[in-house]
């Protein structure tokens, strides 16, 4: 006689049964999402991408389209933003970390970080417009762009960097007193090397958020596609390679060049997002050990 | 060695007093943005009146005599927003719970990888494919004159906000304590009544701060929407071509003067109001979470 085995109710059976399905569509779906934009984009675009769209600026005269002016546009501005951005934002998470004694101080910082990051990138544009562009008399320029964006991606650093810092053993601070260095020079020699690779991970992500904004630079920026040096070009407007994609898609119908761009940035994104990663594992590999 | 040691705190002061206002630049920040968009968006408001301006119907900001109703662009980002959960919700959430629970550890690192992935792509890209794939798929679909309407912004924002979605909600199930778990386990449930009957319901405020979170993208998205839905000042429909807040603002602001872009400045202020709003919400969502 076999010994009877407790059996679900058929109702229990189909509960599991669909939502078993249900979860394992809804992830397939997403990968499904995910593997058709990718090769869309680059089935797409990647044939538009020779040398001279590549290294020529548009010319009306020959009817050509080359996306160079908009690539230098692009790294004047992501060099722009995180030479200001590096040190705001890992200032900020130093004195968070290693000088706040108020804690509503603290509270308050958080709090203002936690808003930036929650304010939509359109609105920056409109203050970076009114801010940087008019107040300041910057006019519509990359440096105007790139200050936009520096507010924009102050609190990725700050986090990022906080982590690090986090990680970084008290002991280590406390053996630096211990033999009468000050505060300033634990900061020096034991905890800013402690948290590289927090600043490492946040300005992989705010490139990766600069390649990707449009909105707040289509006032602050602006669109011009002039080839230009780099201080030449921080001053004068022009577009990054997603403004220039916007303007080539919306306003003038150019899909091919378009489609191009839109190959460009997806190669990039996927670029930084594997390297987010593999950094990230790097990191936390050495931390282990 | 005295003068030394005074050189050295004051020296300590002014790198303390430094750092300090290094940290206080977010909060300088977060103040320069709402100065800035009140004091900008009041003015309008004022000449317009507040009730014809949130509760009028009609925009025709170049037209004479020019009408500044905005009621529209208000319910067609509610409504955006509201379709774009909808659609977006289920798939990120069930997405969420396989990942979490489910899937096997080598399998999860992908497909995080692959969410991560559609959080880079830039908003532009989506637009692009959206005026490519989607527009002309909904056109021939449901037999509608122009396929740039309402309901394609709606699928891009769902795309959008899935990456948001997924991963505050996997973290929120990761931190269920697998003493539930086990215990619901024990109890005779089987795997699947213990992960949707005891780990989301222990999660739940961290799904709904996830919820938010997509609320907040989906409200504040411009360049993508913009290039799907149209454009047009229309009341919401599904397939009428339509204009949200954000692209209310980013659309006639390079042309804009006057009072037109007075009332450009106030749109914007309704939208970081709604932000702030949203924000609250999720920071509170989070908060209650962690002190259970």
């Amino acid at each position: 006689m076999s010994r009877k085995t407790p059996t679900l109710s058929k109702r229990r059976k189909a509960y599991g049964i669909v939502m078993q399905t249900l979860m394992l569509g809804a992830t397939w779906f997403t990968v499904a999402l995910v593997v058709f934009l990718v090769l869309y984009v680059m089935i797409g675009g990647l044939p538009h991408i020779t040398w001279e769209f590549l290294s020529t600026a548009p010319s009306y005269l020959t009817e050509r389209i080359g996306i160079l002016p908009d690539i230098l546009n692009t790294v004047y501005i992501v060099l722009a933003t995180l030479i200001f951005v590096l040190p705001l934002g890992v200032g900020a998470a130093i004195y968070l970390t290693e000088y706040a004694t108020n804690r509503r101080v603290v509270v308050l910082i958080e709090y203002a970080a936690e808003t930036l990051s929650g304010i939509p990138s359109i609105i920056y544009g409109l203050v970076g417009m009114l801010f940087f562009c008019q107040f300041l008399n910057m006019r519509t320029s990359l440096m105007a762009g790139a200050l936009t964006l520096v507010i924009m991606n102050l609190p990725t650093i700050m986090r990022t960097t906080q982590e690090s810092l986090k990680a970084v053993p008290q002991s280590y601070r406390e053996g630096a007193f211990g033999l009468g260095a000050g505060k300033w020079r634990v900061i020096r020699t034991v905890v800013l090397p402690g948290c590289i690779d927090g600043i490492i991970t946040g300005s992989i992500l705010s490139v990766g958020r600069i390649l990707g904004e449009s909105a707040a630079l289509l006032f602050t920026a602006g669109f011009a596609h002039a080839v230009n040096g780099l201080f030449k070009g921080l001053s004068s407007a022009g577009a990054t390679l997603t403004v220039a994609l916007y303007v080539y898609a919306k306003e003038q119908g150019e899909f091919d060049v378009a489609f191009g761009i839109a190959a460009i940035l997806m190669l990039l994104t996927l670029i930084i997002n594997l390297s987010a990663t593999v950094v990230g594992k790097y990191f936390q590999r050495r931390k282990n050990s | 060695m005295k003068q030394s040691k005074s050189l050295k705190r004051t020296v300590e002061r002014v790198i303390q007093t430094i750092f300090l206002l290094l940290g206080l630049a977010t909060v300088g920040s977060v103040l320069l943005i709402t100065v800035y968009i009140i004091i900008s968006g009041i003015p309008a408001i004022r000449e317009i009146g507040l009730v014809d301006f949130l509760f009028g119907k009609k925009w025709a900001s170049t037209a004479t005599p020019p009408s500044y109703g905005i009621l529209p662009f208000i319910l067609t980002s509610v409504y955006g927003t509201g379709g774009a959960i909808l659609l977006g919700v289920p798939v990120g959430f069930l997405t969420a719970v396989y990942l979490s629970k489910v899937a096997p550890k080598r399998v999860k690192e992908i497909v995080s990888e692959a969410v991560s992935l559609l959080a880079g792509i830039p908003s532009v890209v989506y637009g692009l494919v959206g005026m490519l794939v989607l527009v002309p798929a909904i056109r021939s679909v449901f037999g509608v004159p122009d396929g740039a309407s309402l309901l394609a912004a709606i699928i891009v924002l769902s795309v959008m906000i899935l990456p948001s979605i997924v991963k505050v909600s996997i973290t929120a199930l990761d931190a269920v304590p697998e003493e539930y778990e086990q215990a619901s386990l024990a109890l005779g449930a089987t795997k699947m009544e213990t992960w949707f009957r005891v780990s989301v319901p222990a999660a739940k405020s961290g799904i709904a701060a996830a919820i938010v979170l997509g609320v907040g993208r989906a409200i504040g998205e411009a360049m993508a929407v913009m290039m799907v839905s149209g454009n047009v000042p229309n009341m919401p429909e599904l397939f009428q071509s339509v204009r949200f807040l954000t692209t209310a603002v980013a659309s006639e602001m390079s042309y804009s003067s006057g009072l037109q872009r007075q009332a450009l400045f106030s749109i914007a202020l309704v939208l970081y109001l709604f932000i702030l709003l949203i924000n609250a919400v999720f920071n509170m969502l989070l908060k209650g979470g962690k002190k259970q």
